[in-house]
């Protein structure tokens, strides 16, 4: 359940941001998570609720944008999605993978009110 | 905004890792599912080494002092981090125990993480290297259970060999299946209890610490 800390971690930033604003509310927080980065959505969804009670977001609607995993192959360089870090290249079987995104985890955007 | 969640625990763990390096500290953050045989490593580690290469630790575990004890009596200074609810170090827990340990110049210090192989994974903690220990007691497709942490190491240490005659455990297929998530792993495959293989992982340690 690290989803906790990285619940706290998204809040800590947030807050920082509003730099000492106490009238600032969030409404909406904008996250950007790969599927690869070893975040669970709905455990991440859960940790915010806890996470965000009695802070600046204890409103703010929670915006999850999944970023898809892709990789290159090494070998025969072919461009392909993955769900995993395991999965053999579609066209030549190779293991050798380099991932070209989805481990993203982000912070992307904050909507504030004053 | 754009601002990477992890930011504030890289930016502690790029400084642990400055710190290390000025006082040329080999750290190793140890990962691995509970039972593995982490602190039984440690214990045997620190009586071969000997004063060759001196030890120290910071244990992780949710609660107690128990390893912390443990690697006590076999010699070795330790700080105990109880994390309480959490299930992972993170580079300011390390950052503390470190500055109350206060590690000799030129020594080992093994981060021994909390026994679980999924968040653990995603936090950088300043070390050198990254050591997953498996056991053969455990399912040879741990790997691919959980990729994460296999994928983010850079040794794979398999204990127990010991017990492999009496076990259906394929140990070639063990290491196949990691090297399907990380192209780069290498193994060192040992029996803390009968110290078949220690001394390979013993060379490793004096290896990396430039001895």
């Amino acid at each position: 359940m690290h989803e906790l800390s990285i619940a706290e971690n998204i809040v800590e930033i947030a807050v920082a941001h509003l730099q000492g604003d106490a009238r600032a509310v969030v409404q909406e927080i904008e996250l950007e998570i790969g599927t690869l980065s070893g975040i669970e959505i709905d455990a991440l969804t859960f940790a915010m609720d806890a996470a965000t009670k009695d802070t600046p977001l204890q409103q703010a609607a929670v915006r999850i944008i999944t970023v898809q995993g892709r990789a290159r192959c090494n070998a025969c360089a072919a461009e392909f999605d993955v769900e995993d870090f395991f999965s053999p290249c579609p066209s030549c079987g190779g293991f050798d993978n380099t991932t070209l995104q989805g481990e993203e985890m982000r912070v992307k955007s904050l909507l504030v009110q004053d | 905004m754009e601002t990477d969640i992890l930011q504030k625990n890289n930016l502690l763990a790029q400084r642990n890792r400055g710190w290390f390096e000025a006082k040329g500290i080999l750290a190793l953050n140890l990962v691995s599912s509970p039972g593995s045989g982490k602190t039984s490593l440690l214990e045997r580690t620190i009586r071969e080494l000997g004063g060759r290469l001196p030890v120290a630790v910071i244990e992780g575990d949710q609660q107690t002092m128990n390893d912390a004890n443990r690697i006590q009596q076999a010699g070795a200074p330790v700080v105990q981090v109880n994390t309480g609810n959490g299930c992972h170090l993170d580079a300011d827990m390390v950052h503390r125990a470190f500055r109350e340990l206060n590690p000799a110049e030129d020594s080992v210090l093994m981060i021994e993480n909390v026994g679980n192989l999924v968040c653990p994974s995603l936090f950088d903690l300043g070390e050198a290297k990254r050591v997953v220990i498996m056991s053969v007691t455990e399912g040879e497709d741990k790997p691919l259970k959980y990729p994460n942490m296999f994928r983010s190491a850079d040794i794979c240490v398999i204990n127990k060999i010991d017990l492999l005659p009496y076990l259906d455990f394929d140990l070639p297929k063990a290491k196949e299946y990691a090297l399907q998530v990380n192209h780069h792993l290498t193994f060192i495959d040992l029996s803390v209890k009968s110290g078949e293989g220690f001394e390979n992982w013993i060379n490793w340690l004096m290896e990396q610490a430039g001895k």
